[in-house]
């Protein structure tokens, strides 16, 4: 099953994600995916931006396929990851799903003004948050054509 | 989940080829939740709808758009390109949804801000599937900004 991009076999996905626990469902979650996918973890927004761009350590990082971003996050939010991300050319098209505890009217709005391609709230019990990830990697890995290279 | 409780999802679907409406009105009228789908066949007509212009004064802003690419008198692209650039539009999620596989295609459609991208099937039941799992997830767990 391969609805995704063409020519590669392995999804890069980068998580913007400070909480562990979150990081830790995410991870093995993705793991099990019938799709195979390779996960990395950005703990702040800056670090996020550092692996997106290739500075300083991260110079052999991968351009991810796909972004799983939360809003709230040390050192630089969410908002403006995806801003500086959008503004750059070589960046604006790598999908970026919101995954945050917010569930408020003005985020929503913010992240689609902001061109996220989709904005889902975590729920609060376990189950429901696996069920989640697991819709996320289903559609975004499975169903939906990611950009090309 | 995304609109109050009390109103239902109002979708616009961007579409000219009648099977396709046909198929996608049907899976969805099946699926799990009440839809308003209002259905538009060109682009032109797509953008008039939106604007509320014409014979569209009293159409709703729908939560979400499915489009199309090819389509008489306007494309799909400069239909989502309208979108995107109108400030009171550019929050509706866009799911383009085509038979093109072209990596140009794809492309220009992520940098016009389309939401997601996704190739019609051309076997029937991977189609209805497909458009399971577009309700399954945009109309389900996915929030959307209602703005009216």
């Amino acid at each position: 099953m391969n609805g995704i991009k063409t020519g590669t076999s392995q999804v890069e996905i980068l998580l913007v994600e400070d909480n562990p626990a979150d990081v830790r469902l995410i991870k093995e979650t993705f793991k099990d995916f019938k799709v195979s996918n390779n996960l990395t973890v950005a703990r702040d927004g800056m670090e996020a931006m550092a692996m997106l761009k290739k500075e300083g350590q991260y110079l052999d990082s991968v351009k991810p396929d796909v972004i799983l971003l939360d809003l709230n996050l040390p050192r630089k939010n969410g908002f403006e990851v995806l801003e500086e991300l959008r503004m750059d050319p070589d960046l604006r098209r790598i999908p970026v799903v919101i995954l945050s505890t917010s569930d408020s009217e003005k985020d929503v709005m913010k992240s689609y003004d902001l061109h996220a391609n989709c904005f889902v709230t975590k729920p609060v019990g376990l189950d429901e948050f696996i069920k989640i990830v697991m819709s996320i990697e289903n559609f975004w890995l499975s169903v939906v054509k990611l950009p090309p290279e | 989940m995304l609109s109050g409780a009390s109103d239902k999802l109002e979708i616009l679907l961007v579409e000219d080829n009648p099977g396709d409406i046909r198929l996608i009105v049907e899976t969805l009228k099946e699926g799990r939740k009440d839809y308003n789908i209002n259905v538009v066949k060109d682009g032109e007509e797509a953008v008039n709808y939106l604007l509320k212009r014409d014979s569209h004064k009293s159409a709703a802003t729908p939560d979400i758009i499915l489009l199309d690419l090819k389509l008489p008198r306007k494309d799909g692209i400069e239909v989502l390109k309208e979108i995107k650039g109108d400030e009171s539009l550019k929050s509706i999620p866009v799911i383009v949804l085509t038979s093109s596989n072209a990596d140009d295609d794809i492309a220009n459609a992520y940098k016009n801000h389309a939401n997601c991208y996704i190739t019609k099937p051309i076997d029937l039941d991977k189609f209805v599937v497909t458009i399971q799992s577009i309700e399954d997830f945009w109309f389900t767990i996915i929030k959307t900004s209602k703005k009216k």
